[in-house]
Order: structure tokens, then sequence, then C-alpha cells
């Protein structure tokens, strides 16, 4: 690796550290939405994002996802923004976030008096937060501390080439520096199951790797999802074992020491695999309706940052943590290259080994951790999504011992 | 990365192992280029992303990109052929079916 590793993150009460200080205005119900973005908008260029839950009925994964990311290391305040009448249950929210020592305040719209004056009520809470958050100070940062999620989007023939086992090479590296690294999407590991399994560290988190994978076939069969389809010819795959090898790559080649679900934070360094496929019977739908979806789910699980592989050429970026681009496609890279942060298309061009590219990821997260801006996040990228799911806890033989 | 016997710059290997590489540009029907230290002639276009057998691959053999099986072959296979869906199949036996329209399964 190049350059110094030398990070420096805001310490928060449970220990964990940020790489930047974020104010969330969170709507609790989509009724809320309205005023709370009208409240965050003012102040976007102050790092104050707008995150939140559209549906108004109670859902355990919901409240956990909710809770998760009020408490995320890289927030250091919460301004949530009920409607008053929705089921969330905002109290014990914001008591987990009181507790966790962030600011944190609740404005119920119907008790405030309505738009307006939650809106100036809200603006004002912003305003005089941010002033007391001007003296936080950040300490050192261990590169253990650090959690890396990956995700990729808008995918073609070129993303398992290039950028894929580029960010696997990252990979690689924060792992062998005892960082976390989490990867996800095990409706597009399918056929890699077996290969998966035997880099588990013990024969029962083995079996597991394969459970989860067997259960996205499940469930994306009974949505009638097939997850090959002709285009992927087309480009040159051939089989879906080909296909869901160029997105297994992302995760590098190190040992897997544990499976974790949407809120689990990782107990340990590692390389991560995030199970993103509900429990149970198929219901509320798709397991991630967008790509948004997915990485809202590993900045639950404390990803600091999120290394997203683009071929055709998403935007996206996401409230909270910073994504960074990586181009798998050269011709791309030249169409939208101030929305990409690494041209991963080099290698397709011969002026760049796959080496290369991953040790320029490595120093664009590094860089990234340390403070500069992303290109999504310099275009005031801050998508951000939520649904409705179903998850049972994580079983003993996923999680490493402690 | 890899290090093969002398193969063209338009060829990539994603890892050792593989028994096939990756055109990382089109090229075109009729050349005759290195691949693993032997000098072929290319039978067909190879377009941008596609495989091209990297040695003999016999019938049944398992096909390796990124260093693991992705499939395996339905036919005897030499190097510098065009590897798709007319010389080998996926060996994953899918729980559900794909690409119902065109009357195929998707699964070749």
């Amino acid at each position: 690796m190049t350059g110094s590793t030398e990070l420096h993150g805001y310490l928060r009460k449970d220990g964990r550290k940020g790489i930047r200080n974020y104010v969330a205005v969170c709507y609790l119900v989509e009724c809320a939405h309205h005023v709370a973005r009208a409240i965050a908008n003012p102040f976007e260029e102050r790092g104050v994002h707008l995150i939140g839950f559209g549906g108004c009925y109670p859902n355990a994964y919901a409240s956990r996802m909710m809770k998760s990311l009020c408490t995320h290391p890289n927030v250091g305040a919460v301004l949530l923004v009920s409607l008053g009448c929705e089921s969330f249950d905002r109290q014990s929210l914001e008591q987990a976030v009181r507790r966790s020592g962030r600011h944190v305040d609740t404005l119920i719209i119907q008790q405030t008096g309505g738009t307006r004056k939650t809106i100036d009520k809200g603006r004002a809470w912003v305003e005089s937060t941010l002033a007391a958050m001007q003296s936080d100070v950040r300490t050192p940062m261990d590169l253990r501390e650090l959690v890396v999620g990956t995700v990729c989007g808008g995918s073609d023939t070129t993303s398992g080439i290039t950028a894929n086992p580029a960010i696997g090479l990252a990979f690689d590296q924060l792992t062998a520096q005892h960082a976390t690294a989490i990867f996800e999407e095990t409706g597009e590991l399918i056929g890699c199951e077996h290969i998966m399994a035997q880099r588990a560290l013990t024969p029962e988190l083995a079996d597991e790797l394969v459970a989860v994978v067997v259960k996205a076939a499940k469930y994306y069969s009974t949505l009638g999802q097939g997850s090959f389809a002709l285009g992927n010819a087309e480009g040159g795959l051939t089989t879906l074992e080909e296909k869901s090898m160029g997105a297994y790559s992302k995760s590098g080649s190190s040992k897997i020491c544990g499976i974790i679900k949407p809120g689990d934070i990782p107990p340990t360094g590692g390389l991560y695999l995030l199970d993103v496929v509900p429990d149970g019977p198929v219901r509320f739908g798709f397991p991630n309706i967008n790509d948004n979806a997915e990485i809202a789910e590993l900045i639950a699980c404390g990803s600091h940052l999120i290394l997203f592989s683009t071929g055709r050429g998403s935007v996206v970026g996401s409230a909270l943590s910073p994504v960074i681009k990586i181009c798998a496609n050269p011709q791309t890279y030249r169409r939208m290259t101030d929305d990409m942060d690494v041209n991963a298309g080099r290698i397709l061009e011969g002026s760049a080994t796959l080496d290369q590219v991953g040790d320029e990821v490595y120093d664009v997260l590094m860089a990234t951790a340390r403070g500069r801006q992303t290109a999504s996040e310099s275009l005031g990228h801050q998508e951000f999504v939520l649904t409705y799911k179903y998850f049972e806890p994580s079983g003993p033989s996923c999680l490493p011992l402690a | 990365m890899s290090e093969l016997a002398i193969t063209d710059s338009r060829l990539l290997f994603l890892d050792p192992r593989d028994n096939v590489c990756t055109a990382i540009s089109p090229i075109a029907s009729g050349v005759s280029l290195p691949i693993n230290g032997k000098q072929v002639v290319l039978k067909k276009n190879i377009p941008l992303g596609f495989k091209v057998a990297a040695r003999d691959i016999a019938i049944n053999e398992t096909i390796v990109k990124y260093g693991v099986p992705i499939g395996s072959a339905t036919q005897d296979i030499s190097p510098g052929e065009l590897v798709h869906l007319h010389n080998m199949k996926s060996d994953y036996l899918p729980t559900y079916t794909l690409d119902k329209e065109d009357g195929h399964d998707g699964q070749h």
C-alpha cells in the first residue's frame, strides 16, 4: 500500500469512531417527510443528512435499522420528526440515541402546531446543534476500527473483470490489517456457495454460508425473478455461476469469519457476509428494491464507507457514509467521469494492472476515511431508502467466538 | 497476476489456474496470436469480454475462470476457440427456471 494510513475519527460513547460528523434528520413516517426535508435542506452542504422510514405500521426490522443508523459512528446528532399518530416507537429510538451520548431531539408536528412551526423549530435546533458540534475533536483511529462495505450496481461484462476483483484486492489489504470488510448480495452468489464455503473460518460457518445462498435461491424463485438475463449471455457471460463469480470477486481471497444480518455490528475485524435476504416465507416484496436499500443495510452494520462497482454507470451516493465509485468500463468512465472516483477500465486498455487499480482503490478509500470528499459526496448525492422486511436473529454458528 | 507463458496482450488471465482467458478488446477472426505460449489463428470474431480457450479442453472437462469452475465443456475445445453457450454449460442445478418467454429454460 502507499501513503500514510494514519486516521482520525470522532469517538462515540460505544467506543466506535466516525470518519464524518453528520446530523441526521429522520422522518418517522412519510407524512413527516416533507417537514424533515425542509428542515435539512438549508444545511445540505453542512453535513446534515435526511433519512427516514415511510411506513405507518410497525416493523421490527425498520426500527432496528433506524436505531443502528441513528447511532452510526458517522452521526453526531439526530433530530426525529414525527407526525404524531404513526406507529413508530419514537420514544425508544430517542432514548437509544440519548444513551449513545449524541445530541437528540424529537419534534411532533401535530403538537408543535403544523408544518411551518415545526420547520422553524427544527432549523433552529439544527443551527444550534451544528454550532455545538464545532468543538467536537477527532482522536487517532486504528485501521482495525474501520468498517468498509461493498456493493455493485449497473453491472456489465466488465464489472467482474476489472472493478470487482480490484475491490477484492483492496478488501484483502484491509482484512490483512484487521479492518472489517463486508460483502453482500446473497442472491448474486448463487452457484458460488460451495467455493465460498471453503473460505469459512469454521465448518459450522461453511454450512451456514451454503444455507444463506440456498435461502436466497428459494426466495427469488418464489418471486419468480431469474438471476440470469438474456443480456448477460449477449455480454459474454455463459453461465449463472460465471456471473455470480464476477460479483463474488469483490470479496477478495481472505477467510470469511462470519455472517451478519442488517443492523448486526461485526464483533471482530475480518471479512463478513451480510445476508440481505429476509427469513421465513416471502412477504413485503423484493428483498432489496434498489442499490440504496443494500447500501443502507451495509451502513446499518457500521460501514464507514462503501466501495461501489459499476459498469453501466450508476450515479448514486448515500446518506451517512461516503460512497466511492469504481467504474469497470472505460467507455462509461469517459462518458461519466465526474461521477466516478476510480477508472478500473484502464485494466482493459492496458494502462494499469489489476494490482495497480487494487492499490488505487485502497488509497482512495484511505483518503476518503481521512476526510476527502468522494465524487458522489461533492455532487450532493444522499440517497436513502428503507422498506419493510422480516429477519430472525443470527444463529450462533454465524459469528466467530469473540 | 499469473506468470503464464506468452499470451497476446488483448487476452487477460484472471487467475493462473484458468483454462480460459478474457478478450479485453474485440479481436477479429483470422488474427494469429500467442495464447499460453502457443500460436493460434482465431476462427471466430471475439467480442469484448468473451472467453477464449487457453489450452486443449476435453469434453466434460471443467471450465475454470477466476480460478474456480464456471461450468463444463460440452465438446472438445482447442486453444483460441471462443468458449460460450455452444460448447459449454452450467454445472449448477437451478431450483427454478429462467428466461421462460423464448421456450427454453435458460439453463445452458
